[in-house]
C-alpha cells in the first residue's frame, strides 16, 4: 500500500492501476477536477500541482519543502509519503470573494491574468510555489523560470508576470501545508517502514523500494520490469503509447540513489535525485552549465526529472549527456552482484541501446573535480528558448597551458543516434593555440564527426551549419575576440541575444 | 432594425467603459470554473474514441475490429454505415465526412468510433482495429496542387483598373513570393463533447464549441431528426481561437451517434496528439506579388495572388481565402489592383478558421511589398508605409469599398513619437555597425482589418433578458465565452442599460433552447452583434418600464432616468428592485428577446464589388528585435502598440485581447512550425515539438495603449471589435527581423524570409543576404 496526504486528507491506496498518474487519479477517482489536462505530456503545465517532501534543514530539523510538478507525469505510487497539494486547497472557502483569495490568486484576478482560465489553476500553483519559497519578490527572471513550463494561449503572459510581483504587495499569507504534513507524518503507521510500498491491479504491480538493497533484489526478481524515477519520460510512454507494463519499479525513493555528496570537488549525484536538488552544487563548480540546466524542460520537470532517467533512457537529445561526457563523468551500475563504474561516454551503444544489463540500475553519476585551467562552454539551440528539445546541444571542455589547448572534449546531442563525442574536432583543437581561428578551423571537421538527420526540429544542413557556428561563438567567448570596429565599451563582441530567459 | 445611440455623458458612471474583472476570474483562480470535462459524469457514462486511418490517401480494403471488440469494457464499434442521416458534415459546402467507409483523404481521418466503459479502454481498443488499404500517391505540395488546378472551391479574383498596364508603365517593378506557415490553435482545453439523452426524448449536448447552433444542426442531420431534437450547451471554452468554430462538431456528432445507439451518456475527448492530427489549423499560404511604383515608392499597380493550403475539403476555406484577398492591401492604397485567390486541395486535415481568418495571410503581402520597395529604393520602410496609406481621395479598395475613416496616419505619428522611432533607428544602426554577431532590427507596421462576416447572413444575433421581480437580471445571448470576456462585456452593457450594478446581472451557459439560430462567435463579432442584441432586449424592457412609470406615477417619460440602481423622475425616485416588483404586480412583462442585424453591408461576389465590412479596426505596432547571425536565434526586446477599439467597453479586457493576440501572432511568425513528413503525417503533433510562445518570449518591454477615438459607425456604445485585428500587429516582429537581417547588406537588400522565422530560416536569410552583398561589392 502507499500512503500520502492529499490537501488535508490522508490517502491509502493499494488496489490501483500501477500506471495511473496523479492527474488521472485526481480527475477520475477523486473528482478533483480543478487540475486540468492540457497535453498529458508535461509540456503545458495546466496540471501543475505542489508536491511536498520532508527534508532536513541546516539545523537538522525536519521541514516540508513544496515544489511544482506536472501531475500528468507523476505516477500515483511515487506520491507515497508526499503531500499533494491541488488548486482546491489554495482557497478553501466556498463561494469566495476577492478578499478571501490567496495573494497569488487575488493578484492574478486584479491583473486580469486569466482569460479562458484553463491554464489558470496550473499558473496559480506555479505562482504559489514561488511565493512559498521566496519571502520577497525574487525578480522577473526567477518568475520566468518558475513559470516557463506553464503555457497560456490567451494573455501573452504580461498580466501574469505583473501578478507574480503584485502578490507580494498584499499582507503575506503563511503557508499552512507544512503543519498538515507534519501531523500526517506523525500519524503514519510505522509498521510499514520495513515493507516496500506497492500498488497492484491483478497481476500488474508497482514497487517503491526504499533502499538500494530492496531495489536490486526486485530488479533481479523482475528483470523485465520498467524502471521509473521522476517519470518525466516514462509517463509519456504510458499516456501516449498506451503502454501497460506488468511491473514498474520506482527508484525515486531508494535512499542511496537520492543523495548528493561533494568529495573535495568531486560531485557524487544520486541517479534518482531530481535536477533541482543538485544543480546548485553543479553550478558552484560549473556555472557554465546553467545554460543547459535552466533550459532543461520546465521548472516542473526539473523538480521531478533525474540524471539517471535522462541517461537511462538514452535519448539522443537529452541535454545532460553531452555535458557529462564533456566533463568526463562516470556512472555506477548497481546490481545484486555489486557495482561497476563506466564512463558516461561508453554507456551509449546505438539509438536507445546501452550497455546496461537487465539486472542493473544506474545508481550514481560522478562528476570529476574541475581542473584548474578548464574552460567549459554549453550551448543549446532550439526553436523556443524555454522548455524545448535541443535541435543541437554542444558542450565543449578544454584545458589550456600557456595558451595551448589540451584535453579537448566536445560532445554533442541531436547530431547522431546517441550523444556523441566529436573526435575530429577535438583532434583539431588539441595542441593548437587558444585563438578564435583555431575554433573556426576545427569546426570544419564537423562533417567528419557527424552526419545528422533532418527532422521536425531542423534540417541536417542547419544542424551542421549551426554546430560550426557555435564553435566560432565559443572561440570568440573563450578568447574575448574584438569586433571589427571597436565601439563597444568593453571591446568584446556581444555573442548572445538578450532573451529574457537567458 | 434599431440602433441605440449612446450619449457619451450619460455613459459616465455606468458599467460600460470600466475595467471589470472577467466574470469567471475568481472561479478560474480557484479551480472551480468547470469546463466540459469537469462536470460530474452522468451515471453509466460511456466514452468514445475514433479509429484513425493509417494512410494519407487511398481506399479502405478491409477492416478487422475483432481484437478491439475482445477488450474488456468495449461496448460497441460504430461505422459510417451506422449513421442514420447525413454523413457529410460540411458547414457550408459538402466534403467534410464524419466517418469514412471508403476513401481516405488525410492521414488519421476517422474511420470508426469505439464506445467503451472508459476513456483509456476506448482509446486503447481503437488502436487495435486493423485497417487495410490500397494507397494512392497523395498531393502534399501546394505548387503541385496549383499546377494540377486541384481546388476545393473555384478560384476567384478582385479587379480594379488595369493593374498590368500600370505596373508595366511604372518607373520601378518588383516581384516576390513567400511561403507562409500554418498554425495550430493550441487551445489549452482540447476538443470535447458530452452527449446524453434528455428527459424529453431528445439529445442534450455539452460541447466546447464556438458555434452551438451548427453543432445542433449537424447532430440533428446525422441522426435524421429535426433541429428541435437537439439542445446544445456551452458554458465556457478553454480557448478556441477559431479552432472550435467548425472543428468542435465532429466529436459532438460522434458522441451523439453513440447515444443514439446505446441510450446512455457518452463523452468524447481527443488526446492532445490526436487533436493536433484530426483538427484543422490556420491555412498555410503560398503567395506572389508583382508591383509597380514611382521613384518615391508610391504604388501604381499591384497584382497579388494568394494560394491557400486548404486540406482535403472546403470547410470554411472559400470565405477564408476571400478574406485573405480582401486584406492583400492591408492599409495601403493600390490605385490599380488584381487580387487572385486559389483554394488548393491537398491531402491533409481540412484547414479552418483561426483568429484573422485568412486576413493575416493576405495582409502580410502589403507589408512584404512595403519592405521590399524600401530596400529597393534605399529608403526607410516607415516612409514607404506612410506614403502608401489610404487617405481621402485615395480611398477605394480592390473590392470597391470606400475607406471612410483615416486615423492610421495620426496613430503612426503618435507611435513614432512615443516609441522614439527615429532616434532608436539611428541607435540601432550604430549598434549594428559595431556588433559583428548580434544585430538589432526595428519596424513599425499598421493594421486595417475589416469587421463583419463576409458571409452576409451571419451578421445577426439574438439575446434573452429576464428581470426578476427582485430586480436581479438574468442574461443569455447567442455568443459563446472562450476567454475573451464576451459575457463580461455584455453583462456590462446590460447593467449599463438598466443603470444597475454589474453584479446584478448573471449570465449562464449559451444554449440553443434559449437563443436560437445563432451565428458562430467568430470574426471578432461577439460583442458587436450580441451586445447590440442584448441592448435591444434591455431597451424593450426599459420602454415598458418607462411607459409603466409615466402612467403609474403620472410623470413625463422624458424625465425618467435609470442610474445608480435608481430610477429618478420628475416626482421622485424608486429603486430598480422596487420598480421590478411594482411592475410585476401591475402585470408588466419583464422579459424580452433582443435582435440585431448589422446595417449597411452588401457585397456582390460575382462582380467583386460592394461593402463587405461595416467598418475597419486599426492598430499600429513598433517592434525591436535582436538576431544572432551565427545561429539565427532571435528575440523581441521591445514592443509599443497603439490600437483602435473605438470607445472601449472594458479597457482591461481589450488590452488583454491586444497583448494576447500580438503574442499569438508573434508565435505564428517565429516559433510555431507545423511540419508534415513526406508521407503526409503531421510531424509536429504535440507541444513537445510545436512551440507556442512561453512566458520568457513575452517582449521584455511591452507598452500597449488604446487610441482615443469613437467608432464613427453606430456600434454598441461606439466600440470596435478587438478579437482578431491585433493579431496582425505581429507583422512588426517579422518585419523587424528582416530589418535586422538587411543590416548585413547595409540595408540594401533582404533575402526572402518565409514564416515562421525559425532560427534556421533566419540563418538561411542571413547567409543569402550576406552573399548578395558580397557579390555586389566584388562585382
Amino acid at each position: 500500500m502507499i500512503q500520502f496526504l492529499l490537501n488535508d486528507t490522508p490517502i491509502e491506496v493499494q488496489e490501483c492501476s500501477p500506471s495511473l498518474t496523479i492527474l488521472d487519479w485526481l480527475r477520475t477517482k477523486k473528482g478533483k477536477v480543478g487540475t486540468k489536462e492540457g497535453c498529458a505530456t508535461g509540456d503545458c503545465g495546466a496540471c501543475t500541482i505542489l508536491v511536498g517532501e520532508e527534508k532536513t534543514n541546516s539545523n537538522g530539523n525536519p521541514v516540508w519543502h513544496y515544489q511544482t510538478m506536472n501531475s500528468c507525469l507523476l505516477l500515483l505510487g511515487n506520491a507515497h509519503a508526499k503531500h499533494i497539494v491541488t488548486v482546491e486547497a489554495v482557497t478553501t472557502r466556498l463561494y469566495p470573494t476577492l478578499d478571501d483569495l490567496h495573494p497569488v490568486q487575488r493578484a492574478l484576478v486584479e491583473c486580469h491574468g486569466s482569460q479562458c482560465g484553463f491554464c489558470t489553476p496550473g499558473i496559480i500553483m506555479s505562482m504559489l510555489a514561488l511565493y512559498i519559497n521566496n519571502p520577497s519578490y525574487p525578480g522577473k527572471k526567477a518568475a520566468i523560470h518558475a513559470l516557463g513550463g506553464n503555457l497560456c494561449r490567451c494573455t501573452g503572459y504580461s498580466p501574469i508576470l505583473l501578478a507574480v510581483e503584485k502578490a507580494y504587495s498584499y499582507e503575506r499569507k503563511n503557508e499552512p501545508y507544512s503543519a498538515m504534513a507534519a501531523q500526517f507524518k506523525a500519524s503514519l503507521n510505522t509498521q510499514y517502514d520495513d515493507d516496500i510500498p506497492f500498488l497492484k491491479n491483478g497481476p500488474r504491480k508497482f514497487y517503491l523500494p526504499q533502499n538500494a538493497k530492496q531495489l536490486v533484489e526486485l530488479k533481479a526478481l523482475y528483470p523485465h520490469a520498467h524502471l521509473v524515477a521522476g517519470g518525466t519520460d516514462f509517463a509519456i510512454e504510458l499516456s501516449q503509447n498506451m503502454l501497460l507494463p506488468d511491473v514498474i519499479i520506482s527508484l525515486s525513493q531508494a535512499n542511496e540513489l537520492c543523495t548528493l555528496s561533494d568529495n573535495n570537488g568531486e560531485l557524487h549525484i544520486g541517479a534518482a535525485l531530481p535536477y533541482s536538488q543538485f544543480v546548485d552544487a553543479f553550478y558552484s563548480y560549473y556555472p557554465e552549465s546553467k545554460e543547459l540546466f535552466e533550459r532543461l524542460g520546465s521548472n516542473q520537470v526539473r523538480n521531478s526529472g533525474t540524471l539517471g532517467g535522462s541517461i537511462g533512457n538514452a535519448s539522443p537529445i537529452g541535454d545532460p549527456a553531452p555535458l557529462l561526457i564533456a566533463l568526463n563523468a562516470t556512472l555506477d551500475l548497481l546490481s545484486a552482484a555489486g557495482t561497476r563504474t563506466i564512463k558516461v561516454a561508453d554507456y551509449f551503444v546505438d539509438y536507445k541501446k546501452t550497455v546496461i544489463k537487465s539486472d542493473e540500475v544506474i545508481s550514481k553519476i560522478t562528476v570529476p573535480k574541475r581542473p584548474d585551467s578548464l574552460k567549459l562552454a554549453c550551448h543549446k539551440i532550439s526553436k523556443r528558448f524555454e522548455d524545448d528539445i535541443s535541435t543541437v546541444c554542444l558542450v565543449l571542455a578544454i584545458e589550456q597551458t600557456q595558451g595551448v589547448i589540451s584535453n579537448a572534449r566536445c560532445a554533442m546531442g541531436g547530431m547522431a543516434a546517441i550523444p556523441k563525442r566529436a573526435a575530429h574536432i577535438e583532434q583539431k583543437l588539441n595542441t593548437q593555440p587558444l585563438e578564435v581561428s583555431t575554433f573556426v578551423d576545427a569546426a570544419n571537421a564537423i562533417n567528419d564527426d557527424f552526419s545528422p538527420m533532418s527532422d521536425v526540429r531542423s534540417s541536417a544542413h542547419y544542424r551542421t551549419t549551426v554546430s560550426k557556428n557555435l564553435l566560432q561563438r565559443i572561440g570568440i567567448e573563450f578568447c574575448g575576440a574584438q569586433p571589427s570596429s571597436n565601439k563597444n565599451n568593453n571591446n568584446i563582441a556581444i555573442t548572445r541575444i538578450s532573451h529574457a530567459s537567458l | 432594425m434599431r440602433h441605440f445611440e449612446m450619449d457619451k455623458l450619460k455613459a459616465q458612471g455606468g458599467s460600460v467603459g470600466q475595467s471589470k474583472y472577467h466574470e469567471s476570474a475568481i472561479k478560474q483562480v480557484c479551480g472551480n470554473a468547470n469546463y466540459a470535462d469537469d462536470n460530474p459524469e452522468p451515471h453509466g457514462c460511456l466514452h468514445a474514441y475514433p479509429v484513425l486511418a493509417p494512410i494519407t490517401s487511398g481506399f479502405i480494403t478491409s477492416i478487422d475490429t475483432s481484437k478491439a471488440l475482445e477488450v474488456a469494457g468495449v461496448k460497441r464499434i460504430l461505422s459510417a454505415d451506422d449513421v442514420p442521416g447525413k454523413l457529410d458534415i460540411g458547414p457550408i459546402f459538402p466534403g467534410d465526412v464524419l466517418l469514412t467507409n471508403h476513401e481516405i483523404q488525410y492521414h488519421g481521418q476517422p474511420v470508426l468510433v469505439v464506445v467503451a466503459d472508459s476513456y483509456a479502454i476506448a482509446r486503447r481498443a481503437a488502436r487495435l482495429v486493423v485497417i487495410e488499404c490500397e494507397q494512392i500517391t497523395p498531393i502534399l505540395d501546394i505548387k503541385e496542387a496549383i499546377k494540377k488546378e486541384h481546388w476545393v472551391r473555384p478560384p476567384h479574383s478582385l479587379n480594379r483598373g488595369n493593374s498590368e498596364q500600370a505596373i508595366n508603365n511604372a518607373a520601378h517593378q518588383l516581384k516576390g513570393e513567400i511561403h507562409i506557415g500554418g498554425q495550430e490553435h493550441f487551445y489549452l482545453e482540447g476538443q470535447i463533447a458530452l452527449a446524453q439523452p434528455d428527459n424529453d426524448g431528445g439529445i442534450h449536448v455539452q460541447c466546447s464549441t464556438q458555434h452551438p447552433t451548427e453543432v445542433q444542426h449537424l447532430v440533428a442531420k446525422i441522426l435524421k431528426k429535426p433541429f428541435s431534437f437537439v439542445n446544445v450547451e456551452t458554458r465556457r471554452m478553454g480557448g478556441a481561437f477559431g479552432g472550435k468554430e467548425t472543428q468542435g462538431a465532429p466529436w459532438a456528432c460522434l458522441a451523439a451517434l453513440a447515444v443514439y445507439y446505446l441510450g446512455c451518456a457518452v463523452k468524447m475527448r481527443l488526446a492532445r496528439s490526436d487533436d493536433f492530427k484530426l483538427t484543422g489549423k490556420r491555412h498555410p499560404f503560398y503567395n506572389q506579388y508583382h508591383v509597380g511604383f514611382d521613384e518615391n515608392g508610391l504604388i501604381e499597380g499591384a497584382d497579388v495572388t494568394v494560394n491557400g493550403f486548404c486540406g482535403y475539403s472546403p470547410d470554411l476555406s472559400d470565405a477564408i481565402v476571400d478574406r485573405a484577398m480582401f486584406h492583400a492591401d492591408n492599409a495601403y492604397y493600390y490605385p490599380t489592383a488584381t487580387v487572385k485567390g486559389n483554394r488548393c486541395k491537398v491531402n491533409t486535415v481540412s484547414n479552418t478558421a483561426f483568429r484573422g481568418f485568412g486576413g493575416p495571410q493576405g495582409m502580410i503581402m502589403g507589408e512584404l511589398i512595403m519592405d521590399d520597395i524600401a530596400a529597393k529604393l534605399g529608403k526607410d520602410p516607415l516612409e514607404i508605409r506612410k506614403l502608401n496609406l489610404y487617405k481621402k481621395g485615395r480611398d477605394t479598395t480592390p473590392y470597391h469599398q470606400t475607406v471612410e475613416q483615416h486615423i492610421l496616419k495620426d496613430m503612426i505619428t503618435q507611435l513614432e513619437e512615443s516609441g522614439d522611432y527615429w532616434a532608436r533607428k539611428d541607435a540601432i544602426k550604430a549598434f549594428n555597425a559595431s556588433s559583428p554577431i548580434i544585430k538589432k532590427g526595428l519596424a513599425m507596421t499598421p493594421v486595417k482589418y475589416g469587421i463583419s462576416f463576409t458571409v452576409q447572413h451571419l451578421n445577426q444575433a439574438g439575446a434573452l433578458v429576464h428581470v426578476y421581480s427582485d430586480g436581479s437580471i438574468h442574461l443569455n445571448h447567442g455568443g459563446t465565452e472562450m476567454g475573451q470576456g464576451l459575457n463580461t462585456k455584455i453583462a456590462q452593457i446590460v447593467a449599463h442599460g438598466f443603470g444597475v450594478d454589474f453584479d446584478a446581472v448573471s449570465i449562464s451557459a449559451t444554449r440553443t433552447d434559449k437563443v436560437p439560430n445563432t451565428s458562430p462567435t467568430a470574426a471578432s463579432s461577439g460583442t458587436d452583434l450580441n451586445g447590440m442584441a442584448a441592448l435591444n432586449a434591455v431597451n424593450t424592457i426599459k420602454e415598458r418600464l418607462i411607459g409603466f412609470i409615466s402612467e403609474h406615477f403620472e410623470v413625463d417619460s422624458q424625465s425618467i432616468v435609470f442610474k445608480d440602481n435608481l430610477i429618478t423622475f420628475s416626482k421622485g425616485e424608486i429603486s430598480f428592485s422596487e420598480l421590478a416588483n411594482l411592475a410585476y404586480m401591475n402585470r408588466i412583462s419583464l422579459s424580452s428577446t433582443g435582435y440585431y442585424a448589422t446595417p449597411k453591408i452588401h457585397y456582390d461576389r460575382a462582380k467583386g464589388e460592394g461593402r463587405p465590412f461595416f467598418y475597419y479596426a486599426h492598430g499600429v505596432a513598433l517592434s525591436e528585435v535582436e538576431i544572432d547571425t551565427l545561429t539565427g536565434e532571435n528575440t523581441v526586446t521591445r514592443v509599443d502598440i497603439l490600437h483602435d477599439v473605438g470607445s472601449s467597453i472594458n479597457p482591461a479586457l481589450d488590452i488583454g485581447q491586444i497583448e494576447g493576440a500580438f503574442v499569438q501572432g508573434m508565435g505564428w511568425l517565429t516559433t510555431e512550425d507545423l511540419q508534415w513528413n513526406d508521407k503526409g503525417q503531421l510531424a509536429s503533433f504535440g507541444p513537445a515539438n510545436y512551440k507556442i510562445p512561453a512566458i520568457g518570449d513575452t517582449p521584455a518591454e511591452f507598452n500597449v495603449n488604446l487610441y482615443n477615438s469613437a467608432n464613427p459607425e453606430t456600434t454598441v456604445f461606439r466600440s470596435k471589435a478587438v478579437g482578431e485585428p491585433p493579431f496582425m500587429l505581429a507583422f512588426s516582429v517579422w518585419s523587424a527581423i528582416r530589418n535586422a537581417i538587411s543590416s548585413v547588406a547595409d540595408y540594401k537588400f533582404t533575402a526572402p524570409l518565409d514564416t515562421p522565422a525559425t532560427p534556421e530560416r533566419v540563418l538561411n536569410a542571413i547567409e543569402q543576404t550576406a552573399s548578395w552583398f558580397k557579390e555586389r561589392q566584388h562585382g
